[in-house]
């Protein structure tokens, strides 16, 4: 999967859950889920939920406390998917 | 723990304390029964001269029971000592199907979807005591134990 296709798909996934649609327009890898997309904790935990079943990987608490952007997303999907 | 220490530790009082018994609880869902004071304050306003439980009470009547006393027991080995929880509400979707009337007991089954990094969802139903469904839907919720320096 290359970098391009893994953020539409993170998108696709964090569109129910933000709260700042101009950021949200604007997703690149430097997008924080928290200060630019204005997700709140509990919907940070939807959103993983959704990587999980997507990428059909667990992410554990350690990773989960580190996925707050989407460039920490891509490192921990892209992680997970090689180690499988 | 137990039924009694559940309700004990609720965050909550008359007048907004909507549990009165837990007879089934296990990780993977909790029953409980409340029954509505007929002298209850908002009987008073919903509706005028016609009390009928408002919604947005049962609801809460499916959250006390269903995330709040199922979220305490999931996270009992954390709540030790007197550690009260700290919830929120962060999702609420019921579909209303009977009225309930003042001084009517309801029953709340809960059964657990997803409790995973502290939230928990499930799907709640609300039945009277001829055992018709009242209402139903699903309910979310965040629950954590606070650190001690946050007492």
């Amino acid at each position: 999967m290359t970098n391009d296709e893994l953020i539409a798909k993170l998108k696709t996934i964090v569109q129910p859950y933000i709260q700042d649609e101009a950021a949200f327009e604007t997703l690149s890898e430097d997008t924080d889920f928290i200060n630019d997309l204005k997700i709140n904790s509990a919907n940070l935990v939807d959103v993983i939920l959704d990587v999980e079943d997507e990428f059909d990987i667990r992410i554990e608490n350690e990773d989960m406390e580190k996925m707050t952007s989407v460039k920490a997303a891509m490192a921990i999907v892209t992680e997970k998917l090689a180690a499988q | 723990m137990t039924a009694q220490e559940i309700i004990a530790r609720l965050p909550y009082q008359d007048p907004f304390l909507f549990v009165d018994t837990l007879t089934e609880i296990t990780s993977e869902g909790i029953t409980g029964q409340y029954t509505f004071n007929k002298d209850a304050y908002f009987y008073k306003g919903h509706f005028k001269n016609r009390p009928i439980t408002p919604g947005v009470i049962l609801t809460e009547c499916m959250a006390q029971i269903g995330l709040v006393c199922l979220g305490m027991y999931m996270l009992k080995e954390e709540l030790r000592g007197n550690a009260i929880p700290q919830i929120a509400l962060t999702f609420s979707q019921i579909d209303f199907f009977l009225p309930v009337y003042p001084g009517e007991q309801v029953t709340v089954v809960s059964e657990k979807d997803v409790f995973r990094f502290h939230k928990l969802k499930c799907n709640v139903k609300l039945y009277n005591e001829k055992g018709e469904l009242v209402c139903r839907g699903k309910l979310s919720g965040m629950i954590k134990i606070p650190e001690k320096s946050e007492l």
